[in-house]
């Protein structure tokens, strides 16, 4: 065996943010294939002036308030042989550019009969709790699940930030890339390895358990697992399904999940209406009714703005302390 | 810059493939053997062919849903293109766009927008890809007079003029979009002028006139291939059938039918360009040729469309992802 494979199981993995291992990841993508660019306002600050001081102007473009059409500028570049991520900054400012993603990003490979392709990443940082009111505080990927043609993802571990920000890079189909800021500062180990893939359209079980099958998206994983800890001190075993890719939708791990313990949650911060938990619902309902022992429950923001007082927000969105309720529920 | 011998006779001859393909177009669409909507670029040949004929094999474009003059005259083989119309296998685009969508990207373009003003950002995405990748790629930016009143013809022209991005940014201005007129939308009626907003050159130009288009296209590409960075052309042209044809528009025309006939009689792009070919030395017995092998070209691209099988139900979810991923049922693609 060469050196080089025996050192790379020596130091495999190194301890870090889920912020950091999404700037690791797109380092080493721009280190890995000068091809990848960076596209964004303001990209030039927190940490973004190292990335340019390594790559240059040409591969970081700082971008004017002009979301409309530097997310059409990015897929443009897309088609014509760069492989752009495209920073939209705060969730709620991407339906500017929404019109590019769903009309432009998502169809021309289609509509053309499969003569271009769009390999583009959109990241969107999903900011809310924090007093910054509705046009602030959107977690809007449901909308995005309702377009062919896009990969969605809202990874939750720093591992999985990293490894699955490097899938989408490495992809060659539009990828929308829901970030929760809630996430931010959790650490856990990442993968040294620079190609160390995880792969797009695989949920990860968090936590094997019997009695229940939680899935939880995106911020919501935090208290889930914190719910699922308090459970266990009871005796009741969950099993937690992180589906990190929304779109297309690892159905069959869910299922499979489902037809072991025949009860489900789901859980997001996402507004209830035609949310991700209700599409999951749905395929669960549609696919393994027979194995559900007692009804699915939704566990999500309600279908009301994100208010800007501390007193009005701090319900909106499920804690542990629902989510043990709900389980408890189903029992 | 001028055509020479060779360009004069091929610019003729796609401005006339133009026409001659919707012409007939019309017909099989009027016959039902064409489905959906046909959007005719019939008048606007001259500018079109103008700027297209300004542009080398490996250059880029943009287009609109008015979307059949592009391809026709950046150079596509016609049977791909008729074969789209139809909704055959054989289309260009294999029957997934149709008429308002005939993007061919052997000759360069990359998306015909229905989405007025959608192309703008995606050539400006183009030029600066050539910047990064060290290309002296030019793209060549179709819009029309009612896309420039869309946020991105104005973000667009901004970061195009900011970095210097080889594009030429074309507004086939046709006098109306849809029904509403220039003057009735446009708070500054002269398009060209609103190049100054953006520190870019705006030109005006006779949009009936191919030889003006191509000298006032082969300008900006020129400025744009040394790196000048992009040109606004505006190319005031017509167009002759209605926005889409059958289109019936109840109560007082937004156009004169006296307007109509006026272009149709004495500023029509081809009729125009025939005189000013017999006038320098080109010969009838060329120009029958031209026009021969036109018809042939046309003819023969029907014949192919309609000997063409539809696409195969069972190919429907072809070509939405590069990689899908995932089990295909997980589409839910309906039985047939």
């Amino acid at each position: 065996m060469s050196v080089a494979t025996s050192k790379k199981h020596i130091a495999a993995h190194v301890r870090m943010s889920y912020l950091d291992a999404l700037m690791q990841a797109q380092i080493e993508e721009m280190e890995r294939d000068e091809r990848v660019i960076l596209m964004g306002e303001d990209i030039s600050v927190y940490g973004g002036g190292a990335i340019i001081e390594r790559f240059g102007a040409s591969r970081v473009w700082g971008m004017p308030i002009s979301e409309a059409s530097f997310t059409g500028v990015g897929i443009g570049a897309a088609i014509t042989g760069l492989r752009p991520i495209v920073d939209l900054n705060i969730a709620s400012f991407m339906y500017l550019a929404s019109d590019q993603i769903i009309n432009q990003a998502s169809k021309l490979r289609y509509m053309t009969g499969g003569q271009v392709q769009v390999p583009i990443v959109f990241r969107v940082c999903m900011f809310y709790g924090e007093s910054i009111a509705a046009q602030h505080s959107d977690r809007p990927y449901p909308l995005f699940l309702n377009v062919p043609g896009l990969k969605v993802l809202c990874p939750t571990s720093p591992a999985d930030v990293k490894g699955l920000m490097k899938s989408a890079v490495r992809d060659d189909d539009p990828v929308v890339f829901f970030e929760d800021t809630k996430l931010w500062a959790t650490k856990d180990d990442v993968p040294t390895d620079p190609d160390a893939l995880v792969p797009i359209g695989k949920a990860a079980i968090k936590r094997s358990g019997s009695d229940a099958t939680i899935v939880a998206i995106g911020g919501a994983m935090r208290f889930t697992l914190d719910a699922a800890k308090l459970l266990a001190e009871e005796g009741i075993s969950v099993e937690v399904i992180d589906p990190r890719t929304i779109k297309p939708l690892d159905a069959e791990t869910i299922i499979r999940s489902v037809t072991k313990t025949g009860r489900l949650i789901v859980v997001e911060n996402a507004h209830r209406v035609a949310s991700a938990s209700s599409e999951i619902a749905a395929v669960v309902c549609e696919e393994a009714f027979e194995s559900l022992r007692k009804p699915v429950i939704r566990l999500t923001a309600p279908d009301i703005h994100v208010p800007f007082s501390p007193a009005l927000e701090k319900g909106m969105f499920p804690g542990k302390h629902q989510i043990v309720a709900a389980v408890k529920k189903l029992l | 810059m001028s055509f020479n011998d060779g360009q004069q006779r091929e610019a003729y001859r796609r401005m006339l493939r133009i026409r001659k393909f919707e012409e007939e177009g019309t017909l099989l669409f009027t016959a039902g053997t064409i489905p959906g909507a046909f959007h005719a670029s019939i008048g606007q040949e001259a500018a079109i062919v103008g700027a297209c004929m300004a542009l080398g094999h490996d250059d880029l474009m943009t287009g609109t849903h008015r979307s059949h003059g592009h391809p026709i005259g950046k150079g596509a083989d016609l049977k791909g293109l008729m074969a789209e119309l139809m909704g055959k296998e054989t289309g260009i685009c294999k029957g997934r766009g149709g008429s308002m969508h005939l993007a061919d990207k052997s000759v360069g373009i990359i998306g015909e927008s229905a989405i007025v003003g959608g192309g703008i950002p995606l050539a400006t995405g183009c030029g600066l890809s050539a910047k990064v990748r060290g290309t002296d790629q030019v793209t060549l930016c179709f819009f029309g007079d009612g896309a420039v009143n869309q946020g991105t013809f104005h973000e667009s022209l901004n970061m195009a003029s900011l970095w210097k991005l080889p594009v030429i940014y074309f507004c086939e201005n046709n006098g109306y979009a849809i029904t509403t007129s220039v003057e009735r939308s446009h708070a500054q009626p002269s398009i060209a002028k609103r190049a100054d907003g953006y520190g870019m050159p705006g030109v005006s130009v006779d949009g009936q006139d191919v030889q003006a288009v191509f000298r006032a296209a082969s300008d900006a590409v020129s400025r744009a291939r040394k790196g000048d960075g992009p040109t606004l052309i505006e190319a005031k042209t017509y167009r002759f059938d209605e926005h889409n044809v059958g289109l019936l528009i109840e109560g007082e025309p937004y156009r004169s039918p006296q307007e109509v006939e006026e272009y149709r009689t004495h500023r029509d792009p081809i009729t125009l360009f025939r005189r000013a070919l017999l006038e320098c030395g080109v010969s009838e017995t060329d120009l029958t040729a031209i026009e021969r092998e036109v018809t042939e070209a046309v003819a023969d691209a029907i014949h192919f469309a309609e000997e063409s099988p539809f696409p195969d139900p069972a190919t429907l979810a072809r070509d939405l992802y590069s990689n899908p991923v995932g089990d295909a049922a997980s589409l839910r693609v309906p039985a047939t």
